[in-house]
């Protein structure tokens, strides 16, 4: 277990690097000159220069590229344009904001759709099933921003249930929790379809499996059976699709930031583009691919937790 | 006693083409202590057989007629969901072809044989030692460490052990062993059946031993079935089956046993024709279309001819298959 987690620390490293050459190389060949945009049209040629030898931007190319891998390894991925600040700063502020919003959209897809697919494969072919069925592929279908809106006029306009915008109140967890409770929804409930779907399927499958037959044999209840037998197996496939669609999720949480007004690194992202605030955006996405392989590694631990034969292979 | 006493049980199934009957008038006891085996081809309705008696027929199946009497009293056809798990696992139970696939893959062996207890009241401790006895009996080799390990790390032979030691763990009263040797190498086959003719000494339960392996039914039953196309052809002793078969299929069935040709053929033989239709069964005999004494008598339906106390044939010629063993 530990050589396979180190294993998966080094092929992390790898991603990260191979993710910060490319966003290096994205910055580079995008017209416009950073210098020149931080300061405005009515800077002269000369603060441009100065300002472009500060940033690094006259050295060689390869030297800009090893001093951003360093420095970024080291913590330190610049400072913010305009006001100076740390990078790392900016980005570790905004963060706990989006880490919240897809813990949140995690659960919602998590709490409905696990309990959704079993009961649909239980019921195969039944009316039940058929209507968990539509209801999945309906939230899948529709985007998130759709559901992001519509949620927003039906619960915080209309019924005036929960808040519109913000994050809530710091240090107040219950007011936080509303807050988070609709753009979570906005972008897990497509999700709940997915893993709906996933769990139904490959509970079907594991059903069919001839250990379910020995434990029927055995006098098994057919709950124990299907909540302890059948679904340690079916749910693996729906712990790798999760992993990846952190990702996912983290493209939606810019949508969701934006119509909820919230803070998060994707309204940090979104805003930081359109002033060129390169740093930050860099920083940004860094830490945010930073994040997508920790929890890709988790998802990998999980499953070998989970799954003893992978556990095996692994040692 | 009889252990298990079916009496003209009939299974239909229903598909896409039509009513598929599987089982037609089957009827067979398996006396208690005693080891009664079940040959016949695939698709005789062998496993449809085992599943009735264990109650998991598929969706599609149905019992349309007869009786499953188990130790005298319960009719395991009119018998619940909740009265059939209480007896499965605990007085019936089972061990299954393929070995490999029969264990949950990510429980421990411990964990699972724990739950097969859950009716027992007993504590997780008592219940281990009794899994570590049980695992001592079908010897596998240092129980107590090996019960926190998974499937995958034993062997096909040690996992068929394993099963057979999870199906004996409550000490049923019958033991339904479908094909447990199929899977395995010969010299593995041959240590299984040692050990499954030990335990149930030791145990004193019976067996219900299904194998298409004519030398292993043989080697460890007292009676035994005979299934052709869902019906019982012939059933008796093991003796009389081998030494004085009198169905005109189990006749045939014996001379196409490699083991018990006289000298090497080139070609091995094997009865001429195909298995009827399931769906559109034959008025009368099944077998009529590809028997050597069909005769228009065939197109009834004919009796179960007892031949002894014990001897079944369901033949209209029986006199005329006596005397010139295959």
């Amino acid at each position: 277990m530990l050589r396979y987690a180190l294993k998966r620390l080094g092929l992390g490293i790898i991603i990260v690097s191979v993710a910060m050459v490319m966003l290096f190389a994205m910055i580079y060949v995008i017209p416009g000159d950073p210098a020149s945009v931080a300061l405005g049209p009515r800077a002269t040629p000369e603060m441009i220069q100065a300002l472009r030898s500060r940033m690094g931007l006259d050295q060689p190319i390869w030297i800009q590229f090893f001093r951003f891998y360093f420095s970024a390894l080291r913590g330190d991925l610049g400072t913010e344009v305009l006001s100076g600040r740390p990078v790392l700063d900016v980005v570790f502020e905004q963060l706990p904001y989006t880490l919240a919003l897809i813990a949140g959209a995690i659960s919602w897809s998590v709490l409905l759709g696990i309990p959704l697919g079993c009961i649909a494969a239980v019921r195969r072919g039944g009316f039940v099933d058929r209507v968990i069925g539509i209801l999945s592929v309906a939230v899948i279908a529709v985007p998130s921003f759709v559901i992001a809106i519509y949620s927003l006029l039906i619960f915080a306009v209309a019924l005036q249930w929960l808040p519109a915008i913000g994050a809530g109140e710091p240090g107040n967890l219950a007011s936080q929790l509303k807050h988070l409770a609709l753009p979570s929804l906005a972008i897990g409930v497509g999700w709940v379809g997915y893993i709906a779907r996933m769990v139904r399927a490959s509970m079907l499958e594991t059903l069919e499996a001839s250990h379910i037959r020995t434990a029927r044999a055995f006098g098994l209840t057919d709950r124990r059976i299907t909540y302890s037998y059948a679904l340690r197996i079916a749910i693996l496939p729906t712990v790798t699709l999760l992993g990846v669609g952190i990702g996912n999720m983290v493209s939606s949480a810019v949508f969701a930031e934006i119509v909820f007004a919230r803070p998060g690194i994707g309204k940090l992202v979104y805003e930081a583009i359109s002033v060129r605030n390169y740093p930050v955006v860099t920083g940004a996405v860094l830490v945010t691919t930073v994040f997508f392989v920790v929890v890709n590694a988790l998802a990998d631990i999980l499953i070998g937790a989970l799954d003893p034969r992978v556990r095996t292979s692994l040692n | 006693m009889t252990v298990l006493d079916v009496k003209d049980l009939s299974v239909d199934f229903a598909t896409e083409a039509g009513t598929l009957q599987a089982l037609r008038k089957v009827s067979l006891k398996v006396p208690a202590n005693r080891i009664v085996g079940v040959v016949g081809e695939s698709g005789c309705g062998k496993s449809t057989l085992i599943n009735a008696v264990l109650g998991l027929l598929a969706d599609n199946g149905r019992v349309t007629a007869g009786q499953i009497l188990f130790e005298g009293k319960s009719d395991l056809v009119h018998l619940d969901g909740t009265g059939m798990r209480a007896l499965r696992g605990q007085r019936i139970a089972t061990v299954f072809q393929d070995p490999m696939g029969a264990l949950n893959p990510v429980l421990s062996v411990g964990k699972q044989m724990r739950d097969i207890q859950y009716r027992s009241g007993r504590s997780r401790k008592e219940k281990d030692a009794l899994s570590v006895e049980m695992l001592r009996k079908v010897r596998i080799p240092d129980p107590e460490h090996r019960l926190a390990q998974f499937p995958h790390e034993f062997s096909g032979g040690m996992k068929q052990r394993i099963a057979i030691a999870m199906a004996l763990l409550m000490r049923p009263s019958l033991l339904i062993a479908d094909e447990p040797t199929t899977a395995l190498d010969a010299t593995l086959e041959v240590a299984i059946i040692e050990l499954l003719k030990d335990l149930q000494k030791q145990i004193g339960c019976s067996v219900l031993f299904i194998s298409h392996h004519l030398g292993v039914i043989a080697e460890l039953c007292d009676e035994m079935i005979v299934m052709y196309a869902g019906e019982v052809v012939e059933r008796g002793s093991t003796r009389d089956i081998f030494h004085n078969p009198r169905h005109p299929y189990t006749k045939k069935l014996l001379a196409c046993d490699p083991a018990r040709l006289a000298r090497r053929e080139p070609r091995l033989p094997t009865i001429p024709g195909t298995l009827p239709d399931l769906r559109n069964r034959p008025k009368g005999c099944v077998f009529q279309s590809r028997c050597e004494l069909a005769d228009d008598v065939c197109s009834t339906m004919p009796p179960d001819t007892a031949l002894s106390t014990s001897h079944v044939a369901r033949c209209w010629h029986t006199d005329e298959t006596a005397g010139a063993a295959a």
